[in-house]
């Protein structure tokens, strides 16, 4: 055990913090309407330009090429600054990973730094109306044109989030039409202005157009419409390209520790100001599971860095993680008393947190898995 | 930062695992909870003693094996998962550190805050951790009063009168890791019990069937089991990070402790409440042995400090 930070890792959480100070804005409206969502694309691209957008990337991607270590602390970093959401998330976090796995050369080359300086926003093309936790009855198809040189697009995606505001989406179609379930899908990349393609943005429960649903009539998507083509992995591997993102979305860099132990010390300082002796211990308690999560994840990045693969634990990770921020924005609006009806940064927070155990798998699919894959209990 | 155990502290637990493997079956707990008071049974003592369990932490000036609680804790949390009867946390963690010189084959029992003594009447000397001081008696000097538990593992034995003892330190930093040992090396069991329970569940519900499948293919079981197997993955690091803290005398190392202890409490109940469901009646029974594990959690999870105890330490030194 060694858990002290080197020189050179202190030496970059203080230029993280310092720069934070400097240039991180507050008050910014939500990310998740359209006026909302400009202001935030350029913040995203000011943590470009810095070379702050995308930290653990190489540097000729526009990353820093910062160890997983140093990426842990400038998350801590960046939520201690309460720094904008992260209106990128959806490419940096989820698509980037895999593109790194799974991308060829040409893919990684042009998709990663305009990902990173935000010129291509991307939104997840996954859920539809009739596969959501059930995601392998997609039936949105692709069907190969190969006189035109490449598929045509038909069905509909929805939940998308930021998918009215976002340029490109990265979605499973069917590309097998006589495939069923995990076969015969394919990762595909697809810019949001072809001919044929429709963005609807509706309301979330917040009343913010966080989610759209997108429609594909006849959508002809070239198989140039992105360098290196538009098939993240083989044609018909999209099931297990897609895993790839879940692991992701699920486990470690979709939603950091250093983000709920932020979260923690608000509401320590909201005890502080307006101390309720009854729902101290519960306070005590969240703050707790928050620093476990941190202990957590120091154990599992040792792993990682080590050349282990994240495997299903990222599972009870998510599970974690999305419960503990219920808690935490809860016992806040607890201690607000008849203010937790006002509109404001606790009560929306509280909000979104409800959405934390739906999305990126729901936690009862979660527990299904990690019951299956970490425990070894028979799936039927 | 390496959030991993050496090499060397692994391959310890590894032996240690495989040595309680092999001579603490349930019969072996079984037989240890049964023996009349003052007659426990030492060759199981002596076993994990030869193998320097007893000296990880003595000083290695005083022929101890001078290591931290970094290689101790995962020990301790193996004397968990097979429910030792034997007082290891008490001469392990927080004995053996001040008692100065080894003393092959001696068993030291330990108490806190008025708690009663494990194996009280087979210690050969107890360790009294108090507020000002820790002090050492001599089991002659002592008069103890053996009591019924619901765990009979626990043989415990109420300190009715203390002779003459020796003050092993008054150093108030000293005082404090004394208990703080306890607390953690306890937590570290409950680690280790929670880890067994869900193991013994997981096998349970795989082979027992109803409406004509294993149970454990019900969502409703799965789930049971998943969110013990999630209290358990997050509570463990949490004692290691602990024990990590105590070690280098970081001056957040007693909060550490009470978060650990908090969280191994809290894991093992639900570990505990999990396993004897997933049972059902045959988990109710004292045939099977599921309730050996079941009635050691209840009792370390109240012992050197409740969940709430550990979290009003918390709750103070966050200043809320």
């Amino acid at each position: 055990m060694d858990l002290t930070w080197t020189p050179e890792e202190d030496a970059f959480r203080l230029e993280a913090r310092e720069w934070l100070a400097a240039n991180a804005p507050g008050g910014l409206p939500s990310g998740d309407t359209a006026e909302g969502f400009a202001v935030h694309v350029d913040w995203e691209r000011t943590l470009f330009d810095a070379r702050w957008a995308a930290v653990s990337w190489p540097t000729d991607v526009g990353g820093r090429g910062a160890s997983l270590w140093e990426w842990l602390i400038f998350e801590e970093e960046y939520y201690r600054a309460r720094a904008p959401q992260r209106v990128t998330q959806n490419g940096i976090f989820l698509l980037a990973p895999t593109v790194f796995e799974y991308g060829n050369a040409a893919q990684q080359a042009h998709i990663l730094p305009r990902m990173a300086g935000a010129v291509d926003l991307w939104c997840q093309g996954w859920s539809e109306p009739d596969a959501g936790s059930d995601l392998a009855n997609v039936s949105s198809k692709a069907t190969r044109d190969d006189e035109r040189g490449g598929w045509v697009l038909n069905g509909q995606k929805t939940w998308t989030t930021r998918g009215a505001f976002c340029t490109h989406l990265f979605g499973l179609f069917r590309t097998d039409p006589d495939s069923a379930r995990h076969r015969g899908l394919s990762y595909l990349l697809v810019p949001l202005d072809l001919e044929g393609v429709t963005v609807r943005g509706f309301g979330r429960l917040d009343g913010d157009e966080g989610f759209a649903e997108v429609f594909f009539d006849d959508a002809f998507l070239p198989d140039d419409a992105i360098p290196g083509g538009v098939v993240l992995g083989e044609v018909g591997a999209g099931w297990s390209v897609a895993m790839a993102t879940t692991g992701s979305e699920r486990g470690l860099t979709l939603r950091s520790p250093g983000r709920f132990r932020a979260v923690a010390a608000q509401l320590l300082d909201l005890q502080r100001k307006r101390p309720d002796p009854e729902l101290r211990h519960r306070i005590a308690r969240a703050w707790m599971r928050a620093e476990a999560y941190q202990s957590f994840t120091l154990q599992a990045v040792t792993a990682l860095a080590a050349g282990a693969e994240a495997g299903p634990e990222s599972s009870i990770n998510k599970i974690w993680w999305s419960e503990l921020d219920i808690e935490l924005h809860g016992l806040a609006l607890d201690l607000l008393g008849d203010d937790a009806e006002l509109d404001g940064p606790w009560t929306r927070g509280w909000q979104f947190s409800l959405s934390g155990p739906i999305y990126a798998g729901t936690n009862e699919i979660l527990r299904n898995i990690a019951a299956e894959r970490l425990l070894g209990l028979p799936r039927k | 930062m390496r959030f991993a155990p050496t090499q060397d502290d692994e391959e310890l637990r590894a032996v240690v695992h495989r040595l309680l493997d092999a001579e603490v079956p349930a019969s072996a707990v079984r037989a240890a909870a049964a023996a009349p008071a003052g007659h426990l049974d030492r060759s199981i003592w002596t076993a994990i003693e030869d193998m320097g369990v007893l000296d990880v932490l003595v000083p290695a000036e005083d022929g101890g094996l001078g290591l931290g609680l970094d290689a101790l804790i995962p020990v301790l949390e193996e004397t968990g998962r097979v429910a030792l009867v034997e007082p290891i946390v008490e001469s392990a963690a927080v004995a053996a550190p001040l008692l100065g010189e080894r003393r092959p084959g001696l068993m030291c029992g330990a108490t806190w805050g008025g708690a009663p003594v494990p194996c009280g009447l087979d210690v050969d000397a107890v360790v009294v951790v108090g507020d000002r001081e820790v002090i050492r008696f001599e089991r002659d000097a002592l008069e103890l009063e053996p009591l019924e538990t619901v765990d009979p593992g626990r043989r415990l034995a109420r300190l009715a009168h203390a002779g003459d003892g020796t003050v092993l330190t008054d150093d108030p930093g000293a005082v404090a890791a004394a208990f703080h040992r306890g607390a953690l090396g306890t937590a570290a069991q409950l680690v280790g019990l929670s880890d067994r329970l869900i193991e013994q569940t997981v096998a349970y519900v795989q082979d027992r069937q109803q409406f004509s499948v294993a149970i454990g293919s019900f969502q409703a079981v799965k789930h049971h089991l998943a969110d013990a197997a999630m209290e358990l993955a997050f509570a463990r690091p949490v004692v290691r990070q602990a024990a990590h803290a105590l070690d280098r005398g970081h001056p957040d190392a007693g909060r550490q402790v009470s978060q650990a202890k908090a969280a191994a409490n809290e894991a093992a109940e639900l570990a505990a409440r999990t396993a004897l469901q997933c049972h059902g009646a045959i988990g109710y029974t004292v045939e099977h042995d599921l309730h050996l594990h079941l009635k050691r959690v209840w009792a370390l999870r109240r012992s050197w400090g409740t969940t709430a105890w550990h979290t009003e330490q918390v709750a103070r030194a966050l200043d809320i």
